[in-house]
């Protein structure tokens, strides 16, 4: 970061990191514990990626400092997701036109 | 030459330039794994059954071919070195070059610990014939896994440079050192990310 940030301001940042590292480690135990249960394939899916998606923010928010970006940056992380979307929906859309072709188990 | 815009923040882009820089290369990350992942769904949606057929056994759980206990451990070391990476950065910001040492050393103990955890895994596997060309599923776990194993030998080296000849930086321009490692925590950060998304999706569902 360019701008200085005071030693206090830097204490208080630290406190969070702990706590964010807390909450990372709770939600690691969830997710693995719900794994075992085993739920059928779309439950699991949503609790798996919910639960990921809440970690990935919580890194991305506090360790990358994300909460205090530019807006440059923002566009920049936001034309990102676009594009990967694209590519997930070329994929499926891809899968979805080859119906009719007998898949070999 | 001297590079530009290296501590101070770039007028038009309001950020020093090695941060715009480090996460335009992040964005292509992102679709170099996302690319990856979209290999993952199409192979999976295909499949008749998920990890499916391999030498002969039918597996419906990727826990039963997978470790999960040791990812898991190896998911708790990731996210412990994210926090030992910001503490490291953290420690510069406060002028504690002696904490920056610890904390970068720690970062790196814990990468090294992610790779011997992954490597007693990838043995196991091997010594059961489990190899990447026996099944879609083994061929997709060992790409990705194996991907951001060399993402994790990336890092040590970066993180390594910056502990050891790198960090004379700090004698001359504190503040530079300072945004490199921030720099650094942010690839870091990302590797941790991606592994945040790799556990669930190939170990668990």
């Amino acid at each position: 970061m360019a701008e200085m940030h005071s030693a206090e301001e830097i204490k208080a940042h630290v406190r969070v990191y702990l706590y964010v590292f807390g909450a990372l480690a709770v939600l690691t135990i969830v997710t693995v514990a719900v794994g075992y249960y085993h739920l059928p394939i779309v439950p699991a899916l949503i609790v798996a990626l919910v639960i990921a998606v809440i970690k990935g923010g919580l890194v991305a928010s506090y360790f990358m400092h994300l909460m205090t970006e530019k807006r440059l940056i923002y566009w920049l992380l936001i034309m990102t997701v676009v594009f990967l979307l694209a590519m997930f929906a070329i994929v499926v859309s891809a899968f979805h036109s080859q119906e009719g072709v007998h898949l070999v188990p | 030459m001297e590079i530009p815009y290296t501590v101070k923040a770039r007028p038009d882009t309001g950020v020093y330039n090695a941060k715009l820089g480090i996460w335009l290369f992040l964005a292509s990350e992102i679709m170099l794994f996302g690319g990856l992942f979209s290999a993952y769904i199409f192979l999976r949606i295909g499949a008749p059954a998920w990890p499916g057929e391999i030498e002969g056994h039918l597996y419906v759980h990727a826990s039963e071919v997978l470790n999960v206990p040791m990812a898991a451990l190896n998911t708790f070391i990731l996210i412990g070195s994210s926090v030992t990476v910001v503490m490291a950065w953290a420690s510069l910001m406060m002028n504690r070059f002696d904490r920056f040492r610890l904390f970068m050393g720690a970062t790196i103990l814990l990468a090294f610990a992610f790779l011997v955890v992954k490597s007693i895994e990838y043995g196991t596997k091997f010594e059961h014939g489990l190899y990447p060309w026996e099944s879609n599923f083994l061929g997709i776990y060992f790409v990705l896994t194996g991907l951001h194993a060399l993402h994790v030998i990336g890092g040590i080296v970066v993180n390594g440079y910056f502990l050891g000849p790198g960090s004379k930086l700090w004698k001359t321009n504190p503040q530079y050192f300072t945004n490199r490692i921030e720099i650094a925590g942010l690839y870091w950060h990302f590797v941790d990310i991606v592994w945040i998304f790799l556990f669930p999706t190939i170990y668990l569902l």
